[in-house]
């Protein structure tokens, strides 16, 4: 199981990541990532056929705050 | 099993453990409990039987926590890559005082604890790191061992922290400030006790816990848990007060699985009374309110599980039936959000306006539907940051919304039930 790790210390809430992971990740009111289906937001699972979003995601992020990690 | 030479003094009998010693100085103190003679990695499994669970607040196991430092094989023993022991005593937690007594009264037992810890993970530094006030007894035990030759290997150093505000002793904050950094939370991805600030395997472990593993290598894990209870072995420290006078305190040693009624009576405090409890803050102000019924709850896991609570860092913080408690809770809220380190961005918008919702709660204002408005904000906040401060904060929150709803209803409608209340 993979997850999106979001290093929280680093997120400026530029949002790019819930454009590519539209499905996972919506923006709060301050425009910081939060997971849809209501889990915490530190480790977000990453399902198979959302991969290569997900790296997509980890590379564009414009403050390098992710990073995929193996659960 | 036998992991050091059996002590020349008899085990201390009934509860008073950690605190049986006349005063803080060493002759005191070998007195008490014996010399401490070097132990050996064994250690680590007699300290496993005797449950010593984390005193910090997270209640993880110490044993667990030294073997994770402890995994490789190859021991580099000093300088760079060598394993780290930090003894916390930042104790940022307002409602908590038994670091500050355990320091003052007891701080050979929490070096003696430094001195296991370090031999269970073939370290050979360790560090206490705490406030400029506390550093004082640590520094003047240090100077009684150094003249007697007392140093068992391990060479213990002071670390001041530059600021002592309640995230401070977060694990990741602490080793950071020992290693000369920021002193804040750290995004981490992998355990301290896999690889710390200069890749050193870092074990960072609160005073009580250390002083405890102290006992244990001296007396054995049969003798810890001599009393107790199945899920709280041994003793432990607790801090209690009245909620809105944490500056009024008194801490106790108590077997584990005390009765909460019984250890507030046994706190003789003016300010709390059992007859007129309304509620506690049981495990620091990131802790969980429990109503008046679980005064006859034990402080252990088994016994707070029920009322969704855990001993935490052993703080009682007690409510009476004049106060209005959303008042009091929105006052926490504020000063949790004031003690955010600023670092990231869901904690440091997010708690303001969690206080500021409840604040307008406790008001008795009409503005919509403020209870969903708190649920609503309390799950922006809870696992989003890189420490767990806003979980603790979003936790009591949800607790109170849940124990106080006959307050939460009045207030919704523009009253309060307490004379002297909100408006």
């Amino acid at each position: 199981m993979t997850a999106l790790h979001v290093d929280w210390t680093r997120c400026r809430g530029r949002g790019l990541c819930t454009e590519l992971l539209a499905g996972r990740l919506e923006r709060d009111e301050w425009g910081f990532p939060i997971a849809r289906d209501g889990g915490r937001t530190r480790d977000v699972p990453v399902r198979a056929e959302e991969l290569d979003a997900a790296r997509d995601a980890v590379a564009m992020c414009p403050v390098q705050a992710l990073r995929l990690v193996g659960r | 099993m036998t992991v050091a030479a059996p002590s020349t003094v008899q085990p201390p009998i009934g509860t008073r453990r950690l605190l049986a010693a006349a005063g803080p100085g060493l002759d005191d103190h070998e007195r008490t409990f014996g010399p401490l003679s070097v132990t050996a990695p064994a250690i680590v499994d007699e300290l496993a039987l005797a449950g010593i669970d984390g005193r910090g607040g997270a209640g993880f196991p110490l044993a667990q926590k030294l073997a994770a430092a402890t995994r490789r094989s190859r021991r580099v023993t000093t300088g760079r890559g060598a394993p780290l022991v930090v003894g916390n005593a930042a104790e940022g937690e307002p409602a908590s005082r038994k670091d500050a007594v355990l320091l003052e009264r007891a701080p050979h037992l929490v070096l003696d604890g430094l001195v296991v810890a370090a031999a269970a993970t073939g370290a050979t530094e360790a560090v206490v790191a705490t406030s400029d006030r506390l550093a004082g007894y640590v520094l003047r035990a240090l100077d009684e061992r150094a003249v007697r030759g007392r140093d068992h290997g391990v060479v213990i150093d002071v670390r001041v922290l530059p600021h002592t505000s309640f995230v401070a002793g977060e694990a990741s904050a602490l080793a950071s400030a020992v290693a000369g950094g920021r002193g804040v939370p750290e995004d981490r991805v992998v355990r301290l006790t896999e690889r710390g600030p200069g890749g050193r395997r870092t074990v960072v472990s609160n005073v009580e816990t250390l002083a405890q593993a102290a006992l244990v290598a001296r007396f054995g894990a049969v003798w810890a848990r001599g009393i107790g209870s199945a899920s709280a072995p041994g003793t432990r420290l607790v801090t209690v007060s009245d909620v809105t006078d944490p500056g009024r305190a008194v801490v106790l040693e108590t077997a584990g699985g005390a009765a909460l009624g019984g250890l507030l009576r046994a706190s003789r405090l003016s300010t709390v009374d059992p007859a007129r409890t309304r509620a506690v803050l049981v495990g620091g102000w990131g802790g969980t309110w429990v109503p008046r019924d679980a005064l006859d709850a034990t402080l252990d896991v088994d016994g707070l599980a029920p009322w969704g609570a855990a001993p935490g860092a052993g703080v009682l913080a007690v409510l009476d039936d004049r106060t209005c408690p959303i008042g009091v809770t929105a006052r926490i809220a504020a000063a949790l959000a004031e003690a955010s380190a600023g670092r990231c961005g869901p904690c440091v918008n997010g708690l303001p306006r969690l206080a500021e919702v409840v604040g307008v709660l406790a008001s008795g204002r009409p503005a919509g539907d403020l209870a969903a408005q708190v649920r609503r904000v309390v799950a922006l906040v809870d696992g989003r940051g890189a420490c767990h401060h806003p979980d603790g904060v979003a936790r009591m929150v949800r607790s109170a919304m849940r124990v106080f709803r006959d307050d939460v209803q009045a207030h919704l409608g523009g009253r309060c039930l307490h004379a002297g209340g909100a408006r």
